[in-house]
């Protein structure tokens, strides 16, 4: 059909009107007079509560969601693509940008698959203070986390004593790395550059603060019983589903599921040097998510401060060559990110870079989860929901 | 020495001073308590900049900035339904400040000694309270925008909900006072004694914290402020049933909403903590350091008002429905029964 099909304006068909239908018209209408329709909303891509360009289209019974529809794909940008184009250290500098937040950690899965397939071994050193960055990473993304929770569902302060205890965190990995938010450290065969003089005492410290800062939210969010009001029982992802889904990370153990790819998967970084625990709660609710990102802040913060203990010396590069020619092969590698399970899959030609990298990215199985899981809530429910799952956009867009 | 000035002056000063007053308090109250408290509690500094001191500034500079924006209006929005909406906002809380008395003989109208009662202020003064609930009706709906319409609905069931524990806490003031009359009250409050010691008078929240609190919970939820700010909901529906409103008309939702907690907590003020009445000031030097003494009470009840913003998360509708019918009107009519008990007894 052309549009020299339609009809012009002036030229619409005359429509007659049988009185006895529209009677039995009237008379249904009656019937069903009290019924409402639904209306749909869109929530996004431009919303404060979908933490970044996330639409999600829902359909509302006066507040209940009927149901719930996430378009994705607002920020893609073609990471995949962009790595059969790049050499490994060039691809290092992208990848930062998949999880902006805990950026150090998207860099941590790739280069041990590229190590993996060059069968070179980071030395102790590196391997420690790659541990290291990678949990203060976790810390800075799950401060950020617990304040901004307390804000989606109202609370205005948390927001901000997260974003300062964040900042102590961040002037350490600068301090490091040079950067806070893109580090762009780890070199396949080891990390760039040493601690600087003086970072161990300051690292101490603001470890130190973190746990203080902790025990503030444990106050103030936690405890707080309108919070609690608004989060208990609110979203509940049943095990079975979630491990389903692809659900990861915090979310599966909120759920009740005793599984961390850094104490269950194969070896990566130092997790088995170190005495740590997983932290589960049984209820699964948004409720459990935030208190198990709460303990696990916790518990990277006495995990960096045993490894500043334990930190042996040495090297900081295995023996590479300068321009590295990863050979043919291809490995899968996941590591347990901030948001859940991250994963690389790199299948190399011998050149010098990727043939083609698949991203495995946590949020987007996270995210996957929202059809079902909004059903039957409340509109409020649905921020306190997607808060709790806790998604970063450029994780599921890629 | 008394200047004779006709009943269309007084009533021309006593406009402009109203029209003065209101966005001055409002202006007040939000930079105090808004900009520099609340940054305070959350470890940063708040406006430094503008006016050079502290940033006294801010607001002032921040209404001329929405004086001067475009007007503009959603295309299927209901023309004169949207235009007059804030306005009527407005209006709510420039009646409640025409009742509330700042001395003595300092007051826009009396409604005392009217014909059977002995003077109406309470009564009037929560009954225009109530008048915004239409307005907030009237932008939601003018808005033609759904998540306006969603914090529209919100607003109508919460503000309708908590009128009542509202007007019931006041009840028990009443009854111990014995008189509707705002004045009245004062005097009551200022005459009275403790146990025979009348150096504070008696403070009607000694007796009556009950009310006091559910009076504090009820204005927080008609003012629409966190933990009650359901139809605001910032990170859900962005401003709720104002999101469509720019410049000089969401200057009025503002000034109407800062101006009303003004007014509110002059209410408490006036009916828990003796208002303008401090015991041993009397006749002309009650008149000049009554509105300081009201003012410097209402910034007080205002800083808890405003402190409960800050700090806490916000209910769910349903949960804040909950609140209102299942606890706070049941512990009210109980407050009314203990405190017409006590009064008959005593």
């Amino acid at each position: 059909m052309t549009t020299t099909d339609l009809p012009s304006p002036g030229e619409l068909p005359e429509v007659t009107v049988d009185p006895a239908a529209m009677r039995h018209l009237a008379d249904a209408q009656v019937n069903v007079e009290l019924d409402t329709g639904d209306m749909v909303l869109n929530i996004g891509p431009q919303h404060p509560a979908t933490h970044g360009t996330l639409r999600l289209v829902v359909r509302l019974d006066g507040e209940r969601v009927v149901s719930a529809d996430p378009i994705i794909g607002y920020m893609h940008r073609g990471y995949e693509k962009l790595t059969e184009f790049r050499t490994y250290p060039q691809i290092t500098t992208l990848i930062n940008r998949i999880d902006w937040l805990s950026s150090f950690a998207n860099e941590v899965p790739f280069i041990a698959a590229a190590e993996q397939l060059m069968s070179i071994e980071a030395p102790p050193r590196a391997q420690y203070q790659r541990t290291i960055l990678t949990e203060l990473s976790r810390i800075a993304t799950f401060l950020l986390f617990l304040g901004e929770m307390g804000l989606q569902v109202g609370a205005i302060t948390p927001a901000f004593y997260g974003f300062r205890d964040r900042e102590y965190v961040l002037n350490l990995i600068e301090a490091v790395t040079g950067g806070r938010f893109h580090p762009n450290f780890n070199r396949i065969g080891g990390i760039k550059d040493d601690l600087p003089w003086g970072w161990i005492s300051e690292c101490r410290t603001t470890m130190n603060k973190v746990l203080a800062s902790c025990d503030e939210f444990d106050d103030l969010v936690v405890g707080n019983p309108i919070f609690q009001k608004r989060t208990r029982s609110i979203g509940i992802i049943p095990q079975q589903l979630g491990a389903a889904y692809g659900v990861s990370g915090s979310n599966l153990r909120a759920s009740g599921i005793d599984w961390d790819l850094r104490r269950d998967g194969p070896k990566y970084l130092v997790y088995d040097e170190l005495d740590w625990q997983v932290w589960t709660h049984p209820d699964g609710d948004s409720f459990s998510r935030y208190w198990v990102r709460l303990q696990e802040t916790r518990e990277s913060a006495r995990m960096v401060l045993q490894m500043l203990d334990q930190m042996p010396s040495g090297p900081l590069m295995a023996k590479v060559p300068r321009i590295i020619k990863v050979p043919e092969g291809e490995v899968f590698v996941n590591t347990e990110n901030p948001l859940g399970e991250m994963g690389y899959y790199v299948i190399s030609k011998g050149a010098t870079g990727p043939f083609r990298t698949k991203i495995r990215s946590a949020s987007f199985s996270n995210v996957s989860i929202l059809p079902w899981l909004l059903r039957g809530s409340y509109v409020p429910d649905i921020i306190t929901i997607l808060a709790s799952l806790y998604f970063i956009l450029g994780d599921i867009d890629r | 020495m008394a200047i004779d000035i006709g009943w269309g002056t007084t009533l021309a000063i006593k406009t402009v001073i109203v029209l003065g007053i209101v966005p001055l308090t409002a202006l007040i109250l939000g930079y105090t308590f808004l900009l520099k408290m609340m940054s305070h509690m959350q470890s940063r500094l708040g406006p430094m900049d503008p006016g050079g001191f502290h940033g006294w500034y801010q607001l002032i500079g921040d209404g001329l900035k929405f004086l001067q924006k475009e007007d503009i209006m959603p295309d299927h929005a209901d023309r004169r339904v949207f235009a007059l909406a804030p306005a009527i906002v407005v209006l709510s809380t420039f009646l409640v400040f025409v009742v509330i008395p700042a001395g003595p003989r300092i007051r826009v109208a009396s409604l005392d000694s009217r014909g059977l009662f002995d003077g109406v202020g309470v009564f009037y003064a929560l009954a225009v309270s109530s008048l915004s609930v239409v307005g907030v009706l009237m932008a939601g709906w003018a808005s033609s925008n759904k998540y306006a319409l969603l914090g529209a609905l919100r607003a109508a069931a919460q503000l309708i909900a908590y009128e009542l524990p509202l007007v019931l806490a006041v009840v028990g003031v009443v009854i111990q006072a014995g008189t509707m009359s705002l004045q009245g009250i004062i005097s009551f409050q200022q005459h009275g004694s403790l146990f025979g010691w009348s150096g504070i008078g008696f403070p009607l929240i000694l007796t009556q914290f009950v009310g006091f609190a559910l009076f504090m919970v009820a204005a927080q939820a008609e003012l629409t402020q966190p933990p009650f700010d359901m139809p605001v909901a910032e990170s859900e529906l962005v401003a709720g049933y104002m999101v469509e409103y720019t410049g000089f008309r969401f200057l009025f939702f503002f000034i109407g909403e800062f101006g009303t907690a003004f007014a509110f907590a002059a209410l408490a003020a006036t009916l828990f903590l003796g208002g303008w009445s401090v015991p041993w000031v009397h006749g002309t030097a009650a008149d000049v350091l009554g509105p300081f003494v009201l003012f410097a009470k209402v910034m007080l009840v205002a800083f808890l008002m405003f402190w409960a913003r800050f700090t806490y998360p916000r209910f769910r509708e349903d949960q804040l429905q909950a609140i209102a019918w299942k606890w706070l009107i049941p512990i009210a009519l109980g407050n009314i029964l203990l405190t017409g008990l006590l009064k008959v007894a005593f």
